[in-house]
């Protein structure tokens, strides 16, 4: 790291955030439901995984019929705070945009359930969870977990809800992933599927990317192997980077070029050091910074793996179209113009498959200059096609009583 | 896809032919769909189980906020990825003429489609006959409003080209009928000549032959 730390800057108000961070681990604020010890998940790397932890969160009221639930899926970074106000940093949900009362993913209407993914840090099974064998943190001794074991994950919470069947799985990103995966693996519990800016595989760029991530950690020394939950530190500094370099890989160009340009930071010439001269080089060591206060480095290091081992293609024997035969679920798939980490060919790829076996599938790709991120922004034409996709379909399934204003 | 001109105020008289010509509670896949303005009519009169497929990012949108199922996508690319016999008919409305291989789309509808409803502007029609003759320049008519140089109707063709095609990829005409300039229908039967001169658009429904 040398000249400079990646969390130069951050407020001292983060020391306080770990804490809480670590307490969200073992004891999270949400609903929280185990699976006990007689009752492992088995991955697909064969290990067995018990106890079994799942904190998620609801938003709404699940109907008498149990049919107007919708499962929400998170991204890499993201968490079951959907929408409400994160325990540890105190920010509005990530999706406010989206879900929400009278929101297009309409709380007022839908029973909203986001959990923590498997491999998470935020109340879920994961690395830093404690390790029944040895009463301490897993580190290492995590098994490697997939996108199939985190919705396989997700089938049992759904199961403990009493919900047979979901009006709808959404998620953008690895979220995405998640909900392929749901429709794949659990196809007649799916009524409606909404994947955003994702993929069917991981491509070699993709994986690319979360090995640069992955190496940064790594190359931490207060990483120690893993094992940094008992000696009281975090590799904060590689995680920053690992962070910085991702977040890169969120926004365009354009973007880029539009909001940040060649401006200095809070100086007027430049400082011939490797301070943060730049605006660009400012935000990303304030977007690495911050992460490190709410985010595991050893559940990074586990759920980017789980994205690049991700290929619906291959696991269907190489066909793609071969993984959605027979399927009686109504698609949703949205690609952004601008989003070069899960381009609009990604999705088409999807679209293709779908229509090889007829599938109900809509299809839209949404013009915007923000490239992956534009999946958690403001985006109005996304939103509206959110709303009428799930008004359409709310209706179909007689849904539409409990609509609002219609 | 193209730039349809609708009849103002009304359902296009092509569309209410079409809802006639399709069974109750079917599958229609809906080539060149523009704003849905057909898979709508077809929900709502027939009960139809309607899918679109549409060039325009703006239209797709359009159509997937109002609920109905499209996709972005292109008669010419995407048409080949669709099973056989996927859907009860694969309508093509007033977009024939806009792709890049028009022989192959017709075959690819036939075999998607137990039946093809294919609608086209008629070349063929005295209007445009007459304005070649006095003219001679390229027709320009409410149905065929752009010029030359900017129209993306590469491909137009009569009523007696079309069947000549359908023949000739080994179909047959189950139905067809041509509309005049008042939207009033000419049934087409053995004789093509006086409708090729008297039709503005025809409507024909297809299916494989044997």
């Amino acid at each position: 790291m040398g000249t400079f730390s990646a969390s130069e800057g951050a407020d001292r108000s983060g020391e306080p955030r770990v804490e809480a961070r670590l307490s969200e681990v073992s004891r999270p604020s949400s609903p929280t439901v185990v699976f006990p010890e007689d009752k492992p998940l088995r991955l697909e790397s064969g290990q067995l995984l018990a106890p079994l932890s799942i904190a998620y969160q609801t938003y709404g009221t699940l109907n008498a019929d149990k049919s107007n639930a919708i499962l929400i899926c998170h991204a890499l970074t993201g968490d079951q705070h959907v929408a409400s106000r994160h325990p540890v940093t105190g920010k509005p949900g990530w999706w406010e945009a989206l879900v929400g009362p009278g929101k297009p993913v309409d709380t007022d209407r839908f029973f909203i359930i986001c959990p923590n993914i498997l491999g998470g840090c935020m109340g879920s099974t994961g690395p830093a969870s404690l390790n029944p064998k040895t009463g301490k943190p897993y580190g290492l001794d995590f098994p490697v977990i997939t996108i199939g074991d985190m919705v396989d994950a997700q089938v049992r919470l759904i199961d403990h809800l009493g919900i047979n069947q979901l009006f709808s799985v959404i998620g953008g990103s690895m979220g995405g992933m998640q909900v392929l995966e749901w429709v794949t693996r659990q196809r007649e519990r799916v009524a409606t599927a909404i994947p955003i800016a994702t993929a069917p595989w991981h491509s070699a760029q993709n994986i690319a990317f979360h090995e640069v991530g992955r190496q940064a950690v790594m190359a931490d020394p207060d990483w120690r192997g893993g094992n940094y939950y008992e000696d009281g530190v975090v590799p904060k500094n590689g995680l920053a980077v690992a962070r910085m370099a991702a977040h890169i890989t969120y926004l365009s160009e354009k973007a880029l070029q539009g909001k940040f340009g060649r401006n200095l930071q809070d100086r007027a010439a430049r400082s011939f050091s490797f301070d943060a001269d730049f605006k660009i080089e400012s935000y990303l060591r304030h977007q690495g910074s911050t992460f490190v206060d709410r985010f595991d480095a050893n559940s990074y290091l586990y759920i980017t793996r789980a994205m690049d081992y991700f290929d619906l293609e291959n696991a269907h024997g190489g066909k793609l179209a071969n993984a959605f035969v027979g399927t009686k679920t109504q698609f949703c798939v949205v690609s952004f113009t601008s989003d070069w980490l899960y381009p609009t060919r990604d999705s088409k790829a999807i679209v293709k498959a779908l229509n090889a076996v007829a599938a109900n599938v809509s299809f839209v790709e949404i013009e915007s200059d923000k490239g992956h991120d534009a999946f958690l922004l403001e985006e109005p034409e996304f939103h509206a096609t959110v709303r009428g996709f799930l008004t359409a379909a709310a209706a179909k399934r007689g849904l539409a009583a409990y609509a609002r204003g219609i | 896809m193209q730039k349809a001109v609708p009849f103002a105020g009304q359902q296009r008289a092509d569309h209410l032919l079409i809802a006639e010509m399709v069974a109750p509670g079917s599958r229609v896949l809906d080539v060149g769909c523009g704003d849905g303005a057909l898979l709508k009519l077809l929900a709502e009169t027939k009960g139809v189980d309607g899918r679109g497929v549409e060039l325009s990012r703006e239209k797709v949108n359009l159509c997937v906020k109002h609920g109905l199922s499209v996709i972005q996508g292109d008669a010419d690319r995407d048409l080949a990825d669709y099973p056989d016999q996927a859907f009860d008919y694969a309508v093509l409305s007033l977009t024939i003429q806009a792709t890049r291989d028009p022989k192959t789309v017709l075959t690819n509808l036939l075999r998607i489609g137990r039946r093809a409803i294919v609608s086209f502007p008629n070349f063929g029609h005295w209007k445009i006959r007459a304005q070649l003759l006095f003219t001679g320049r390229m027709p320009m008519t409410p149905n065929l409003p752009e010029p030359w140089y900017t129209t993306a109707d590469a491909h137009l063709c009569t009523i007696k080209d079309f069947v000549d095609l359908v023949a000739l990829v080994d179909a047959e005409v189950e139905e067809g009928v041509a509309f005049n300039s008042k939207g009033e229908r000419l049934p087409i039967r053995r004789s093509l000549s006086l409708q090729n001169l008297l039709g503005e658009k025809a409507v024909f429904k297809l299916k494989r032959r044997g």
